[in-house]
């Protein structure tokens, strides 16, 4: 049984690594053409997820998972300096970077060996974070 | 499989993540919290904050490599076209010193051989920083919050990905022009 979901959840991984790629939203250019208003093709896809998960979410909250725990969302904590700080670090890096960390690992897989390199910043900048965090406003 | 899958059928796709986890065993898709987990896994002296058990974590962290395995699949076994950009866009970038696309990301940033330059290293180095660090601080990425927390009505998330669009322009328009340039030798 731990292996079934295991593999599924490897599986739910691949669906996602494939569509980023194929709908290049895994793409640096994609990422700086939304950035720039360009097309309309990136918050197309990221308005549509939403959506579909959104339904997903109303439809499944309450039940009972495969897995077995209750399907419940867990209410984020509602100190606002780390939504607006933080967030706005990151999006600096995902516009310097042309890439946030699916896509990274998507292209890591698809054969971009750099993308290793942006990957360990990720891991310097999350370590840096939790050597930093009792200092930080949150 | 080459074509370019239109936003109507990759942003469902990737939208049914969400509740396919939560069906499987009421799992929070976030790809960011992965990068915490890594650190976890360092066996030395680590701050309190990487001091749980990753194990639990194991889920994601098998997910995460889906997505190196999709990627590989998509990618290596079926390259696809390179990228048509909006021409206005397209010009911009070209006169910050790259070329015409020749595939998914830019050759003189992400190709193997621009390693060779200490600049792109510089900036790789850099955006992946901010992007660990204002993930953890911010408490998740686009998949957590932009995807996940909005669909959930968490208002935290949508002010978070408000912010994810302040940086982003701020990074977009005025850092990153300069940034190219720089490793180019272009006008910026």
């Amino acid at each position: 049984m731990r292996f079934f979901f295991g593999l599924a959840y490897f599986l739910v991984g691949v669906l996602g690594g494939v569509t980023l790629v194929q709908s290049q939203a895994a793409s640096w250019y994609r990422i700086q053409e939304m950035f720039q208003f360009g097309a309309f093709h990136m918050y197309g896809m990221i308005m549509s997820a939403i959506v579909v998960a959104m339904i997903g979410v109303w439809l499944l909250r309450g039940k009972r998972s495969l897995e077995g725990p209750e399907i419940k969302i867990n209410d984020k904590a509602r100190t606002w300096t780390r939504y607006i700080v933080g967030g706005t670090i990151f999006g600096l890096g995902w516009a310097l970077a042309g890439a946030c960390p699916g896509p990274t690992l998507a292209l890591i897989g698809a054969g971009w060996p750099a993308y290793l390199i942006l990957f360990a910043g990720m891991i310097l900048g999350t370590w840096v974070y939790g050597l930093l965090r009792e200092m930080l406003p949150h | 499989m080459t074509q370019l899958w239109p936003w109507y059928v990759s942003g469902p796709l990737l939208g049914l993540i969400v509740p396919l986890l939560l069906w499987l065993g009421n799992k929070d898709f976030g790809i960011s919290a992965n990068l915490r987990h890594v650190c976890a896994m360092w066996p030395g002296k680590k701050p309190a904050f990487f001091q749980y058990d990753w194990r639990k974590e194991t889920w994601n962290l098998l997910f995460a490599l889906g997505l190196l395995a999709g990627g590989f699949l998509a990618g290596y076994l079926y390259p696809g076209d390179p990228v048509h950009l909006n021409g206005t866009v397209l010009e911009r970038i070209k006169s910050w010193g790259l070329d015409d696309p020749q595939a998914i990301v830019p050759l003189k940033l992400f190709a193997t051989s621009a390693l060779a330059s200490w600049k792109v290293w510089v900036y790789l180095l850099l955006g992946g920083f901010l992007i660990g660090f204002g993930a953890r601080y911010g408490g998740g990425c686009t998949s957590g919050h932009a995807i996940t927390g909005i669909a959930a009505l968490q208002l935290p998330s949508l002010v978070a990905v408000v912010f994810f669009f302040v940086g982003g322009l701020i990074g977009a328009w005025w850092i990153l022009p300069g940034l190219i340039a720089w490793i180019t030798g272009g006008a910026g």
